[in-house]
């Protein structure tokens, strides 16, 4: 089984959902990625979203933008992403990482050398933003081989048929963007994603991770009650935008928020 | 190649190229968009309607001018113009601005975004949407707002909401990117007027379609004028709309060389250009596997062209296509060349040119006398010079 599957197997037997932080890896520098993923596990988070820095980042909103251009004044590309993942999982076995991004810096390693490069250092999930499944068959089967859970994103416009095909084509869990827009955008409706949710149930058997909004502890805890898991990105990024020159009181306040968002979850 | 070219595939693949690289939330709208596409495209209301403002609205047929004096001057070959300068709004931009705003008006979307690099898409989009009564926001890269300070102040007398990019290289592929990021946000209302043969399926083969007037026209001219198919036709390729047009009606023609120019700005090997055809490989952005400027990591770098509507890191991804087949080629012209390009025209012929066209002026120069006395080049006059003033001013240190 893979790690996270288990992950979401053990959450569900504890009647518990994932706390999933999602950061741009390099951001406000290279250094600072590493410690703020083994803070996040003390804070309790279960599976983390390692963002990988794209020079053109369509589906992000300006928060998720700059961080990106952070990491990318420090040259951060995929393959020190993943050199990242591997420190991290020399001291870490238990905790899933996945890589977050767009497909173009894949398309320049190559979809096969990034598989095997993802498998070597131990990538448990990929979540590709620009590739759908119907463009995805190559990339889906060389990860699938390697054990790699290919993540798909679903909409509030994405219908049975799509949510489908998401299905067959991805393992590990579903993310719902629960709005229309970019990331860092707007308040999400509970009622709206209440209703998607379930019409999302009735065709997966995935877990299903809802982000996009999340922006306290608050909201966590209602979103983590209509689904499997929570993604919380901008709302911590934001954290250390407000703290360019001290990293360390950046690396403190997203512990404080995911602590917060952790006891609001299980509570 | 015998058989007749059909591009694209159903989900917009030319080969490895074009296709559907969008995140989850826009995959309903592009689908809807082709479906609409689909439909009206066999409508023959539509059509009408289509051809009607083509005739009436933006003055076609373009002429198809046998540039005497300059084909002399050179002494090679005979050089036509194809004279999408004269078009409303000054470029080929409108053909498909005027299309798309058709088929916004029939599936009832109320709101119009666009991008635009040197203007001219961007005022033909407000151009249209001034005249559908629709609200029009137009993204511009930050730079180019300042060197295309002209369309700005156009687009805003025409109604359009400006919105100055600030992200990345603050250019045409900025401005993409800030369209799109609308687009997601507001796709219950909004239609996205791409300028381009790019973007995801549909919009390469749409753009393509709406733009194939310029190929048909100067085909049935060029019949006319001289009784036969011309030798060669060359267009200025930045995301490759204006020789997408002219070339498509000729793919099967295979008699009839097609010739791309790219932008080289300072020089291919300065790597200050915006020539992903002659000099980068395929990624995939904005919605397309094509060719792209990249780096080794598969970060977009930033491009140089003196002309905005040619600074742009991709190109259509047909051009990917048809370059990878050898069906047309693709050349490059550096800043100093294009303006050679522009002077002569204009001083050979009485012709401003666009310093986008310049670089198919520029190559041209270079063509038509390695050519016989009795051949033919059709060349695209993309569009006219006169929004490039305050940068030739500037350029030549004239103050206006």
């Amino acid at each position: 089984m893979s790690r996270l599957a288990a992950t979401f197997e053990a959450l569900a037997k504890t009647g518990r959902k994932a706390l999933i932080p999602f950061i741009t890896a390099g951001d406000p520098n290279p250094e600072f990625t590493l410690p703020l993923m083994h803070a996040m596990v003390e804070a309790g988070v279960d599976v983390i979203e390692l963002g990988v820095p794209f020079s053109d980042p369509m589906a992000d909103g300006p928060v998720i933008q700059r961080a990106s251009e952070r990491a990318l004044d420090y040259k951060m590309s995929l393959r020190r992403v993943l050199a990242i993942a591997t420190e991290f999982r020399k001291t870490n076995q238990q905790t899933p990482v996945v890589l977050m991004g767009y497909v173009n810096p894949i398309e320049a390693m190559g979809y096969e050398d990034f598989a095997n490069a993802a498998q070597r250092a131990e990538i448990d999930g990929v979540l590709t933003v620009d590739l759908p499944p119907e463009e995805a068959e190559e990339c889906v089967s060389l990860l699938k081989a390697r054990d790699i859970d290919p993540i798909f994103l679903l909409a509030p416009n994405s219908t049975d048929e799509r949510i489908k095909k998401m299905d067959v084509a991805g393992s590990g869990y579903l993310y719902y963007v629960s709005l229309k827009g970019v990331t860092g955008a707007g308040h999400l409706n509970v009622a709206d994603v209440e209703a998607k949710l379930k019409q999302i149930k009735t065709n997966t058997r995935l877990p299903v991770a809802v982000g996009f909004g999340v922006k306290d502890a608050q909201t966590a805890k209602t979103v983590a009650s209509l689904g499997d898991g929570v993604v919380v990105g901008s709302a911590l990024i934001s954290k250390i935008e407000a703290n360019l020159g001290d990293p360390e009181r950046a690396k403190r306040e997203i512990v404080d928020l995911l602590v917060a968002m952790r006891q609001a979850m299980d509570n | 190649m015998t058989e007749k070219y059909n591009m694209p595939d159903e989900r917009g693949h030319f080969g490895p190229y074009g296709g559907m690289f969008v995140g989850e939330t826009l995959m309903l709208p592009i689908q809807e968009l082709n479906a609409a596409y689909q439909q009206y495209l066999k409508d023959p209301e539509f059509i009408a309607e289509l051809d009607a403002d083509l005739t009436h609205y933006v003055g076609r047929p373009s002429p198809l001018y046998h540039a005497e004096r300059w084909s002399r001057e050179l002494g090679g070959a005979q050089i036509y113009l194809k004279r999408e300068d004269l078009n409303h709004t000054g470029a080929h931009k409108i053909n498909n601005t005027v299309g798309q705003a058709l088929l916004a008006k029939r599936m009832g979307k109320t709101r119009i975004i666009a991008e635009t690099g040197a203007g001219q898409h961007g005022v033909a989009t407000a151009t249209v949407a001034a005249r559908l009564g629709l609200e029009c926001v137009i993204y511009m890269g930050a730079v180019d707002v300042v060197r295309q300070s002209l369309n700005v102040y156009r687009m805003k007398l025409l109604g359009a909401t400006v919105v100055p990019v600030e992200s990345g290289s603050k250019t045409l592929k900025d401005a993409l990117n800030e369209a799109l990021r609308d687009w997601v946000t507001n796709v219950d209302n909004t239609f996205y007027i791409i300028g381009t043969v790019a973007g995801p399926h549909p919009y390469p083969a749409m753009v393509r379609d709406f733009q194939a007037i310029i190929g048909r026209e100067a085909k049935q001219q060029c019949l006319n004028q001289v009784g036969r198919l011309p030798d060669a036709l060359v267009a200025c390729v930045g995301g490759g709309s204006n020789a997408i047009g002219l070339f498509y009606p000729f793919i099967d023609d295979h008699s009839v060389k097609m010739i791309g120019v790219e932008a080289a700005g300072d020089g291919v090997e300065t790597g200050r250009h915006s020539a992903p055809l002659c000099a980068g490989r395929p990624g995939v952005l904005h919605g397309n596997r094509t060719y792209l400027m990249e780096d080794d990591d598969g970060e977009i770098i930033e491009t140089h062209s003196i002309s905005a509507g040619l600074d742009y890191p991709g190109v259509g991804p047909e051009h990917a296509w048809l370059k990878d087949t050898g069906r047309a080629e693709y050349v490059n012209i550096t800043d100093t060349e294009a303006l050679e390009g522009f002077h002569a025209l204009t001083r050979m012929e009485g012709i401003i040119p666009a310093l986008e066209s310049s670089h198919a002026m520029a190559y041209t120069m270079k063509l038509a006398p390695t050519m016989k006395k009795d051949e033919i080049i059709i060349v695209c006059l993309s569009g006219r010079g006169d929004k490039d003033m305050q940068t030739m001013a500037q350029r030549e240190g004239i103050e206006l």
